[in-house]
């Protein structure tokens, strides 16, 4: 049975300063697993698309003066796991397999590529994304880390 | 500006990345890039990612664009510097079939 070492919740505003935040605090909060550096960077790259997303189109329908939340879960487990959740209030995702579709993006004039689910997908060992249109979109990835060299 | 240094040499803009790049900073980055680009019209413009220690897809978005506008210019873009991370994700987004972009 896997248990949980560690937990932190984190509520920032989606406003784009707090892009490097979330991965330092994210990636400093799982250092008590001692992952390896590019374990590490993977985790802050995963983490960066995820929270891009929130910023860039979850809160897209709201003010340029008001801003929305952005809800992240992080969970140590025993036997090296890292379970992080990214979610959102947002507008939702109306066609997630369009979404998630590589290169598929609707923020083009703002220069996005449409490569955050397939970055999500490949720099972690699993992703799954719920949306409801109007409700969020809640991101969960998980990491299994390298067996430890001490066992 | 801060995280960006860019030297025009014979006909090579090159443009020293020296910061986290992601989506918060790519909009000042490529902002800058752009404005010496315009006015210097090099054949070459030279990304160099030798000092970028993190970069997401806002990276890509910004080679994507650095390469349009060249190629509306006239020239072509050289990127250099790329870690093994890096080069994965560049991999990945499959930049390297841009006519007018080549990764050294």
């Amino acid at each position: 049975m896997k248990r949980i070492i560690n937990e932190m919740k984190l509520r920032l505003p989606a406003i784009s300063t707090n892009e490097s935040v979330c991965r330092s605090v994210i990636s400093a909060f799982c250092a008590e697993l001692d992952p390896t550096a590019s374990e590490i960077g993977d985790i802050r790259l995963a983490v960066s698309e995820a929270v891009t997303n929130c910023i860039v189109h979850a809160y897209r329908h709201l003010p340029p003066d008001e801003h929305g939340l952005i809800y992240i879960s992080v969970r140590l487990y025993s036997g090296r796991e890292v379970s992080i959740e990214i979610s959102d209030n947002g507008c939702g995702i109306e066609d997630l397999d369009e979404a998630m579709r590589p290169m598929f993006t609707t923020g083009r004039e703002g220069e996005r590529c449409g490569m955050g689910f397939l970055v999500m997908e490949n720099f972690t060992d699993s992703l799954k994304v719920k949306s409801r249109v109007g409700k969020g979109t809640t991101v969960l990835m998980r990491k299994f880390l390298k067996p430890d060299a001490e066992g | 500006m801060k995280g960006l240094t860019v030297k025009e040499d014979s006909g090579v803009l090159s443009a020293y990345i020296s910061c986290e790049l992601d989506h918060h900073v790519a909009k000042s980055i490529r902002e800058a890039i752009d404005a010496e680009l315009i006015i210097k019209k090099p054949a070459t413009l030279r990304i160099d990612f030798s000092a970028v220690d993190f970069m997401d897809s806002s990276g890509i978005g910004l080679i994507i664009g650095r390469a349009d506008k060249a190629a509306a210019l006239g020239g072509t873009v050289e990127i250099c510097g790329l870690s093994p991370r890096l080069r994965r994700l560049v991999r990945m987004s499959g930049v390297e079939k841009l006519k007018n972009l080549k990764i050294t």
